[in-house]
């Protein structure tokens, strides 16, 4: 790729006291990408965010905006402007105000014209307009959301650094800002840096997500790689919903093992590392990869635990001897699917090769982050 | 338990009620109310001395209230950026320099400005060139410095907790919206903790105004207000005490609850 990265971290360290947050990060964000940083709390991803806004330092390496090297650059001086996790919002000046800090601060100065002009457009395009004279604690939260947006996209930035942005919101809201957003940064063409711990968020919106866990990057990837094809085990569990059974590699053919299972089941699983015979194993198996049918149909067999019923699709609790409960999605409305009632026998099924196989407790594992780069 | 309380209250305001009843005596006594009237107040207003001593204390209040809202705030602001443990230290002694007593703020001050002046006054003497050297003595200055010191550490104390509040994410707002450390301070910090600068002004305005103690033991030749009525009150209680009294108890009254009224408003929010 030729382009510069709009932000490029260079074996990015940080430490505070003994305490390593982030551990030898490479990472580059192509231009006017949407790039989500997920992962649990405490994993880095915030501190990595900071580092960009300029509000901490890298103990080791470097941060480059569009090429520059950040080192002693304060946030005041960053072309960058962030969306902060409580928005952050300036309680005694109203929205016009708020919107228009940024602008102010240029110089050679502009003509208030232009900065009401240019704050009058931000309102507007997040849908605010006529709002500009009323006091923040009036608005909503989805309201002060919008405003926290327009203050920082109003500057024109290079990148807009979001933290965790809708997490103060409730879920009918959250979806609907998700849309926004997604919207705002197609019709602006910056590039979203994002920073959530709500995996579904992360894979809605972005088109790369950049996974993170003890402060380093375990995957980076489209949102649907990362569901499909997680890098370990985290990744497997971390993202999305799955099912982890405990096994053994009985046999190696190619990209296939097979897993002997806690009951003696033998299962082809597909592997994304090494595996050694006899090695132990976890296979996770997503729960709409499952197929529930008449006993003795599938793989294996259980009873119906509980049911949830959600619509166009049901989650079953099924428990199998020997192995424990697994989590199944069925589409009841395709190919004439049947209902399950808790406490009737079914058979769980799934294709050879749907499930993959992780070694176990290797969660945090060791290898060396390669410089990752993405490629749009 | 009613009667209890309403026994508690009265021994704690009758007292003062009584003072401002009596400020409306007619007569001459302050034991017996013989009539309504105001002319206390306007006799009051009238004696020139009082008079003198009101401008005195209006004067030192403001300026040692100005002094130690500047210097209060500075302080704050300064120790808001220390180590937990130097704070923790800090705080101690701010703490500390409330709780003691006005009697030991009085004499220690007396006893510091005059060794201070003893070394001071001879110094500047034999630099000066001919027989009038300027010296330092005790007055106004005296009176407000140690008002000044008392007061800045309640206006430290009051702006901290405030600081302590704001909100650190409004800090970084600031700088991510591209304003220097000045602009920032001047466009976000101060407007956040400007009601506690002002109710330590106030706050401030009103232990100067109503001291008596520290006042007494560094006056030198001035008179405050309240020297004032002490040394009148040796000649006989004239309802004319009263009225004085009733004036400052109104007017300090004021001021705390519009210095209360100032921390309530505009609390940060997050």
């Amino acid at each position: 790729m030729t382009a510069v990265p709009d932000i490029e971290f260079r074996g990015v360290t940080k430490r505070y006291g003994s305490v390593i947050a982030v551990s030898g990060i490479d990472l580059a964000i192509p231009p006017s990408a949407f790039v989500a940083l997920l992962g649990p709390s405490g994993c880095g991803k915030t501190t990595c965010l900071r580092m960009i806004g300029g509000f901490e330092q890298p103990s080791e390496g470097a941060v480059f905006i569009r090429g520059h090297d950040m080192a002693g650059t304060p946030p005041y001086r960053r072309p960058v402007n962030m969306v902060f996790q409580q928005y952050a919002l300036f309680p005694h000046l109203d929205v016009e105000d708020n919107v228009a800090y940024g602008l102010r601060q240029a110089r050679p100065r502009l003509s208030s014209r232009e900065i009401s002009r240019k704050t009058g457009e931000a309102l507007a395009m997040v849908r605010l307009a006529g709002y500009g004279r009323r006091k923040i604690h009036e608005l909503s939260g989805g309201q002060q959301q919008r405003v926290a947006l327009a203050r920082a996209l109003v500057n024109k930035p290079a990148v807009l650094l979001l933290d965790e942005p809708l997490a103060a919101l409730d879920k009918k809201l959250r979806t609907d800002m998700q849309i926004e957003l997604q919207n705002l940064q197609r019709e602006i063409g910056i590039t979203f840096v994002l920073v959530t711990h709500d995996q579904e968020e992360a894979l809605s919106m972005s088109d790369f997500v950049c996974v993170m866990n003890g402060g380093r990057i375990v995957q980076l990837g489209q949102p649907s790689e990362i569901y499909d094809e997680p890098a370990d085990l985290f990744v497997a569990d971390f993202v999305g919903k799955t099912n982890l059974l405990s096994g053994k590699v009985v046999g190696l053919s190619g990209k296939l093992v097979d897993v002997a299972l806690a009951d003696g089941t033998v299962i082809a699983a597909r592997k994304r590392t090494p595996l050694a015979q006899g090695e132990a194993v976890s296979v996770s198996l997503r729960p709409e990869s499952l197929s529930l049918g008449a006993p003795g149909s599938g793989r294996l067999d259980g009873l119906v635990r509980n049911r949830i019923f959600l619509g166009s699709t049901a989650e079953y609790a099924i428990e199998v001897q020997g192995i424990g409960t697994l989590l199944a999605k069925a589409d009841h409305l395709v190919g004439g699917g049947n209902l399950f009632k808790p406490g009737e026998p079914v058979a769980v099924g799934f294709t050879a090769g749907t499930p993959l196989a992780f070694p176990e407790n290797n969660g945090t594992n060791q290898r060396e982050n390669k410089n990752v780069e993405i490629v749009s | 338990m009613r009667a209890f309380v309403v026994a508690v209250f009265a021994f704690l305001y009758l007292p003062i009620a009584l003072v401002v009843l009596f400020s409306f005596n007619a007569g001459h006594h302050a034991s017996e109310f013989t009539g309504f009237s105001v002319q206390w107040y306007g006799k009051a207003l009238a004696n020139p001395f009082l008079v003198e001593a009101l401008k005195n204390s209006l004067f030192i209040a403001t300026t040692s209230a100005l002094l130690a809202a500047l210097c209060g705030t500075a302080a704050a602001l300064g120790l808001a950026r220390v180590g937990a443990r130097t704070r923790a230290v800090f705080d101690a002694l701010l703490g500390a320099a409330i709780v003691v007593p006005g009697v030991v703020i009085g004499i220690s001050t007396l006893v510091a400005l005059v060794q201070l002046f003893g070394v001071v006054n001879p110094f500047v003497a034999s630099l000066w060139p001919n027989d009038q050297p300027p010296r330092l003595a005790l007055g106004y200055g005296s009176i407000i410095a140690a008002h000044g010191l008392f007061s800045m550490a309640l206006v430290a104390m009051i702006v901290g907790t405030r600081l302590g509040s704001l909100d650190r994410n409004l800090v970084e707002a600031s700088s991510d919206l591209y304003a220097t450390p000045l602009t920032t301070f001047r466009s976000i910090v101060l407007p956040q903790i400007m009601p506690a600068v002002i109710a330590g002004f106030l706050l401030a305005f009103t232990f100067s105004f109503d001291d008596f103690i520290v006042a007494f033991f560094v006056a030198g030749a001035q008179t405050t207000l309240p020297i004032y009525v002490f040394a009148s009150i040796r000649r006989g209680v004239t309802p004319e005490i009263n009225a004085i009294a009733t004036i400052v108890l109104v007017a300090s009254v004021l001021l705390v609850v519009l210095a209360q009224w100032q921390l309530r408003q505009r609390k940060p929010s997050h």
